[in-house]
């Protein structure tokens, strides 16, 4: 135990002599999480639309109006020809054509059920999707005014008015429906992760360059010794990270914490824990930092990607959704908006804890299996 | 000088694939002798040396460094032995004393007798000044020679060197032969790897590898007799040629 004290000491005195390094635990993980929070954002927040209004009837004057109401749109064109519109599409100038066909307003009334026309451009496939979507929910709502509204039309179908399904949403957890607040908690655990990841997969590979690692091995320490005695250091600077990273969200996005901080900090030990392990285990099998970093990078790109942070782990195929499972970065995230925004318990999030204990596990015991004191 | 062995080993091979690095070398080290651990570049010094101190592990043979068995007691020989390696393994981001207190915790020495060690080593090699300089700010020799201070911070019984005067100036070689004339006087073991043919003679024995076998072992009089030369450079050169 004497021994590992020499260790970490050594290794804390390293951190702080190295001013980048201190400079990569402070600055940039609140840089990245204001950044990223704010901007990397599927809210999407300007359509252009353009709408066709061969009708210019009332219910078509009302449904427009509706649309520049609503601030998520803005109308950029208003025209009588289906061409004039598609050549703005063409243009990339507009993103939902609306067209209003003649007679819609009469055939409505006479009960006909008429059609309007969404022509949607899907390059982007996720701002057609959710402008569609909120188009389409401004015209259901319109007609759903009409039906309430027109007592005098008359029924050919016989239809019961009362019985129309209405959806009511209502965004629990995050109320107003707050970017940052889904995305913060979520980038502050890939800050820590990334970080210590990177910084314990570069610390073995960095002595073997420089050659001090051939003395530690001609020393009696023991090889979990050695790495107890870089994993500590680098968990202290995960925490840190995390704690910088807790106050910076609290403070810039006033982020609710409804869960308990006391549960955050545990589970955050112990993954971190887990990522140092697999960043040290990285570090023995690579001879130059260049090559830990690749290794590095390829975990932490499918980490990011598949963690649920950018698309969520439901919608992915099934053989996928496994995938998550040896993934620390998907329980971390899932469990840090689970306790920041629901306030979820231990209990709720007890498998978050058993799958990340079990990771830890296997990543630091092969960490300790395959360092070589000997070739 | 007494007649104790400090190092034995009986057809010492490492194999790397098809290739041999050493073929079954054979020879034995007394306690307090100066070992001189000769051959060109490439014949298998450094493999040889790294097998004897628990860095490598030989593919054959058996041998004992310091009284435990080089196979099967690998890590307990590291308490014992101290290795210098050819590359200069100090921290360079650590000050003089902070590279001296941290070997002498990885070693296990009392927070008392790391003190005392900090306190001798500075004061032997004139660094108190220095004390709490970074050592990358250290000139080379300098710190060769706290690297060699440093490798018998826990009184090992034998110490392994590898090239440890490569790349210094010839006053500096010649501290650095004092230090370990000093070390060996006090009982040390000392095995030294070496180009330089002139600091063979500083030696009480040599021993010659050449292709990963030990050709010639004996002491520089003697071997230059054998060869009938007049200095260890000759006796080299013709060992050399005689089996190419």
């Amino acid at each position: 135990m004497k021994l590992l004290r020499y260790l970490i000491q050594k290794e804390f005195i390293q951190i702080f002599r190295d001013k980048t390094l201190l400079l990569m635990m402070t600055v940039l993980p609140i840089v990245q999480l204001i950044l990223l929070s704010s901007a990397a954002s599927n809210e999407v927040k300007n359509v252009r639309i353009a709408i066709v209004d061969k009708d210019q009837s009332e219910i078509s004057r009302s449904l427009s109006n509706k649309i520049l109401a609503n601030d998520r749109f803005s109308v950029v064109a208003t025209s009588f020809d289906q061409d004039e519109a598609m050549n703005l599409m063409q243009l990339d100038k507009v993103d939902i054509i609306l067209e209003v066909p003649l007679d819609f307003e009469k055939k409505h009334y006479r009960g006909e059920a008429p059609k309007l026309q969404m022509l949607v451009n899907a390059i982007n496939g996720q701002q057609a999707t959710i402008g569609s979507g909120y188009l389409s929910s401004i015209i259901n709502s319109l007609s759903q005014e009409l039906i309430m509204n027109e007592p005098l039309m008359i029924h050919t179908n016989n239809r019961n008015k009362n019985a129309t399904i209405t959806v009511s949403n209502n965004s629990w957890y995050n109320p107003e429906l707050k970017y940052p607040h889904f995305m913060a908690p979520g980038i502050l655990a890939e800050l820590t992760a990334l970080l210590t990841i990177i910084l314990s997969a570069m610390n073995i590979v960095k002595e073997r360059e420089v050659g001090t690692i051939e003395q530690i091995n001609v020393t009696p320490i023991k090889k979990w010794q050695l790495i107890v005695g870089k994993l500590v250091p680098f968990l202290c600077i995960g925490m840190f990270v995390l704690t910088v990273g807790l106050a910076a969200s609290k403070i810039v996005f006033d982020i609710p914490f409804r869960g308990s901080i006391l549960l955050i900090y545990a589970y955050g030990f112990i993954n971190i824990i887990c990522v140092l392990g697999l960043g040290l285990l990285i570090s023995n099998y690579a001879d130059t930092q260049q090559q830990a970093i690749f290794i590095a990078f390829f975990f932490i790109m499918i980490f990011i990607l598949m963690c649920g942070l950018f698309t969520p782990i439901d919608s992915m195929p099934k053989w996928a959704q496994y995938t998550t499972i040896p993934n620390p970065l998907a329980h971390f995230i899932s469990l840090t908006r689970k306790v920041i925004l629901k306030g979820s318990g231990f209990m709720d999030v007890k498998w978050e804890f058993i799958y990340t204990i079990m990771l830890a596990v296997i990543f630091n015991g092969a960490a300790v299996w395959t360092y070589k004191k000997q070739q | 000088m007494n007649n104790e062995n400090v190092l034995a080993v009986q057809n010492l091979t490492k194999k790397f694939g098809n290739f041999t690095a050493v073929n079954a070398i054979t020879f034995e080290v007394k306690r307090g002798e100066i070992f001189g651990f000769l051959g060109a570049n490439g014949a298998g010094k450094t493999t040889a040396m790294k097998m004897l101190n628990g860095l490598s592990k030989p593919t054959s043979g058996s041998g004992t460094v310091a009284g435990l068995d080089v196979i099967r007691q690998s890590e307990k020989i590291k308490e014992r032995i101290g290795y210098m390696s050819q590359k200069f393994s100090l921290y360079e981001d650590l000050t003089v004393k902070e590279n001296i207190r941290f070997y002498g915790g990885v070693y296990g020495l009392s927070r008392k007798r790391i003190k005392e060690k900090i306190e001798q080593i500075l004061a032997e090699l004139q660094l108190i000044e220095v004390a709490s300089k970074l050592v990358k700010s250290l000139p080379l020799g300098w710190k060769q020679r706290l690297a060699f201070a440093i490798s018998m911070v826990h009184d090992p019984i034998i110490v392994f060197m590898d090239e440890p005067t490569g790349g210094v100036d010839p006053a500096v070689r010649r501290q650095f032969w004092e230090a370990i004339y000093e070390a060996a006087k006090r009982g040390s073991t000392i095995f030294v790897t070496t180009h330089y043919m002139d600091e063979a003679e500083y030696c009480d024995r040599v021993s010659i590898m050449v292709d990963g076998k030990i050709e010639a072992l004996d002491t520089p009089d003697n071997l230059k007799k054998q060869f009938n030369a007049t200095s260890m450079d000759e006796v080299f050169l013709k060992l050399v040629r005689k089996i190419n």
